[in-house]
């Protein structure tokens, strides 16, 4: 393994990214960025075995459209974590803010505390894709708002009430599970809160053990909780739309 | 029942038909039906078999499938006069919209341009020529350069002390042989085999050819330094791959058919193949949102830009496509800064395969005005050189592709031109997904009535003719390169415009 230390302090996103690329075609398996202060595209569609390290804040657009490679974030990270991503894992030693996962198709992110707006918007799957979200804390507002497969597990192990609005508002394919209660009036249009089969909870364990090896936290009261599954009521939400259906 | 009487009239010459039945095969609207169980039971003889082709009128859209194909050409449609008592504002075309709508209860889906009576500039400007004091140039003997690179130019050229090898680092343009692109139509809305015929075509004539939103399909990744592949908000079939396989990269704010709204290929169209290209299940519904989820202002398009850019190692220009509106202006300066290597306006008569008809017909505004308002702040800006501007929305002949360039843009688009030349009739029923002609349908029944060698030779012969009457243009004109006629208004004339809208195309009238 051929490990490359980058110190991050003070560099353009546009120059450690090509001292990313560099380090990777000259055949590091394993990069470690220290002193990351939110530069943006980090591993952005970068297709290449290859592990990450990130101590800092990564900034916007992490792992966008990334198909591959392995990210850890000792820290927090800014909007747009996997943005279309296709491949690969990202785990966040901090928060998540916005749009974690849009319009991804594959992979997984874990994220250790909370995460923010909108978050698994429009992620879809197809075939073995089967992209992944999962947050140990809370979700806000339009959690898998326009959601199409996959998909997003809030833990919520802080126990605090569920207050995310709009859950799953246009949601068409894919499922959303939410630690303890999520009420009827925060669910968004076309999503729907069903009870759990067993194909669920054996999923939920399978993430949350997952979760607990990243994090070193013991999952077992995890997935022994109570989940709200919500799903789309129809996949094909506007289909008596217009005057050719 | 339909609630209104047919619009066409289908008359068959019953004394030349020979009752080959071809019309009943070729007929995906099913206005050609064989009744053979009642031909059969009459004991008859073949000859009389015509008689038992059963001719549902009010299905036919007019698409001439069946008056070409016949082989006797005993087949005419004619446009039945109209039924109604006549009314001046109560038109036959608005009766028909209330009562399909009050059948229904849906947004009435409408294909293909804009079908108001709005007047086009592009009829009301004439172009100069040259007489007598400055002499016109022949184009069959002299070169006449169509050559255009879309993309940034740099603010100045530096040379290394040595006088001959650049210092300037240039950014990445496309390189088009003529100023004539094929617009963004996906695989989805048209059939592999048009996007063939477009690809191939695009390649032969060193131009390029928009994907749409729909993905680019394994059997024309051969053919990827002519294609500029999209990104749109649904985000379908956008991988690593595609972004570093095109030649450059566009993002689809939004589209002159429908401004501000999304698109819905519906999940009855989402074939296996389809499905395969845009990596979404079989069956589901494809929805692309109105807006970016991750774009809500000229600090997030820069951000995806740059997405864009970082993923594809800045090897490739990202343009940016809206619709023309009434802020195209400000819109246009805020991309071209926001670091897109192009703008792309999109006239409010642009096609489309399905758009809401009151969208269509309602929204946006026409593409001349767009072209010479964004051409002039950029100018205004100073920033004119940082990025081209690619105009699309009906160009029906060179001379609209002259005036175009003349008005301020780099180079245009065009797409149900090119459709009009692989075959099509412009007979609006692209989202019924039942193309006669092989070209917006996923039915192989009928996408194999288009041959893409064929569609890849006219689609050519149309983009070769048009350059060459751009050639003609110039040369009338006195320019021996298209580069001289770019936002060159000084040798356009309105005619029949106000002062108001010479002054918003900055053009003078006839005569001054």
């Amino acid at each position: 393994m051929k490990e490359v230390v980058i110190d991050s302090k003070g560099i353009h996103y546009k120059v450690l990214n090509f001292m990313i690329e560099d380090a990777i075609n000259a055949g590091a398996t394993k990069i470690v960025l220290e002193n990351v202060n939110g530069q943006r595209f980090l591993l952005d569609g970068v297709n290449a075995d290859v592990e990450l390290e990130v101590h800092g804040t990564a900034g916007d657009d992490l792992a966008a459209f990334m198909n591959g490679p392995r990210v850890t974030v000792y820290g927090n990270v800014q909007d747009g974590v996997g943005n279309t991503m296709n491949r690969g894992l990202v785990v966040i030693h901090g928060d998540g803010r916005d749009i974690v996962g849009h319009s991804m198709r594959g992979g997984k992110i874990f994220v250790k505390g909370d995460v923010g707006y909108r978050v698994g918007i429009h992620m879809k799957q197809y075939e073995d894709n089967y992209p992944v979200v999962v947050a140990g804390g809370t979700a806000m507002d339009f959690l898998g708002e326009y959601m199409a497969g996959g998909v997003v597990l809030i833990l919520n192990i802080g126990d605090a009430p569920f207050t995310g609005d709009w859950v799953g508002t246009g949601i068409h394919g894919g499922v959303i599970y939410v630690r303890g209660d999520v009420p009827e009036f925060l669910l968004g249009i076309g999503a729907k809160a069903t009870d759990l089969e067993a194909s669920d909870k054996k999923l939920i364990k399978e993430l949350a053990e997952e979760y607990g090896r990243y994090f070193g936290v013991d999952p077992k009261p995890i997935y022994e909780s109570r989940f709200t599954k919500i799903v789309p009521i129809s996949h094909r939400p506007y289909a008596k739309m217009y005057t050719d259906d | 029942m339909a609630s209104f009487p047919p619009k066409f009239k289908v008359l068959v010459d019953k004394e030349v038909c020979t009752g080959c039945l071809k019309c009943t095969l070729q007929c995906p609207f099913d206005v050609h039906i064989y009744d053979k169980e009642g031909f059969k039971a009459s004991g008859k003889d073949k000859d009389e078999r015509k008689n038992f082709i059963v001719r549902n009128q009010e299905n036919c859209v007019a698409c001439q499938r069946c008056v070409f194909t016949c082989p006797v050409k005993c087949i005419q449609i004619e446009v039945r006069p109209p039924t109604y008592n006549p009314h001046p504002v109560w038109t036959d075309a608005v009766r028909r919209d209330l009562k399909t709508q009050s059948d229904t209860g849906g947004v009435l889906l409408a294909a293909m341009g804009n079908e108001q009576p709005y007047p086009s500039y592009f009829d009301r400007l004439v172009i100069d020529a040259c007489q007598v004091t400055n002499p016109s140039i022949d184009p069959l003997r002299e070169p006449m350069e169509l050559r255009t690179y879309l993309g940034r130019k740099p603010e100045k050229l530096e040379f290394e002390d040595n006088g001959t090898s650049l210092k300037t680092q240039l950014a990445k343009n496309l390189k088009l042989e003529t100023p004539i692109m094929i617009a963004h139509m996906s695989y989805g809305a048209i059939s592999l085999n048009a996007h063939k015929s477009l690809a191939n075509a695009a390649a032969e004539q060193g131009t390029f050819m928009g994907t749409g939103e729909g993905g680019l399909h394994k059997d024309l990744y051969h053919l990827a330094d002519s294609i500029i592949v999209q990104v749109a908000s649904g985000r379908f079939a956008v991988h690593e791959e595609y972004l570093k396989t095109g030649a450059a990269v566009e993002i689809k704010i939004g589209q002159g058919a429908k401004p501000g709204i999304g698109g819905h290929l519906p999940g009855r169209k989402i074939t296996e193949p389809i499905s395969k290209t845009r990596m979404i299940p079989v069956g589901s519904d494809a929805l692309s949102p109105a807006p970016h989820h991750d774009i809500y202002s000229i600090e997030d398009l820069s951000r995806l830009i740059y997405a864009i850019k970082e993923a594809t190692r800045y090897k490739k220009p990202v343009f940016v496509k809206i619709a023309a509106v009434n802020n195209s202006a400000p819109i246009a300066t805020g991309i071209i800064r926001a670091g897109a290597d192009a703008v792309v306006l999109d006239g409010f008569t642009a096609g489309t395969g399905a758009a809401p008809q009151v969208i269509r017909n309602n929204l946006g505004i026409p593409i001349e005005a767009a072209i010479a308002s964004v051409d002039q702040r950029l100018r205004d800006e100073g920033i004119r050189h940082w990025g081209s501007i690619i105009a699309s929305g009906s160009m029906r002949s060179s001379g609209d592709v002259a005036k175009a360039i003349a008005l301020g843009a780099d180079a245009v688009y065009i797409g149900t031109a090119s459709l009009i030349s692989l075959g099509c009739t412009v007979c609006k029923q692209c989202f019924t997904g039942k193309c006669a002609w092989g070209i917006a349908t996923q039915d192989p029944n009928l996408t194999k009535r288009l041959d893409p060698e064929v569609g890849a030779r006219r689609v050519s012969n149309l983009i070769g003719a048009w350059s060459h009457e751009l050639q003609e243009i110039l040369g009338a004109l006195g320019l021996n390169s298209l580069e001289s006629l770019r936002g060159n208004r000084d040798r356009l004339r309105g005619v029949g415009l106000s002062q108001t809208e010479l002054d918003v195309l900055d053009v003078l009238p006839a005569g001054r």
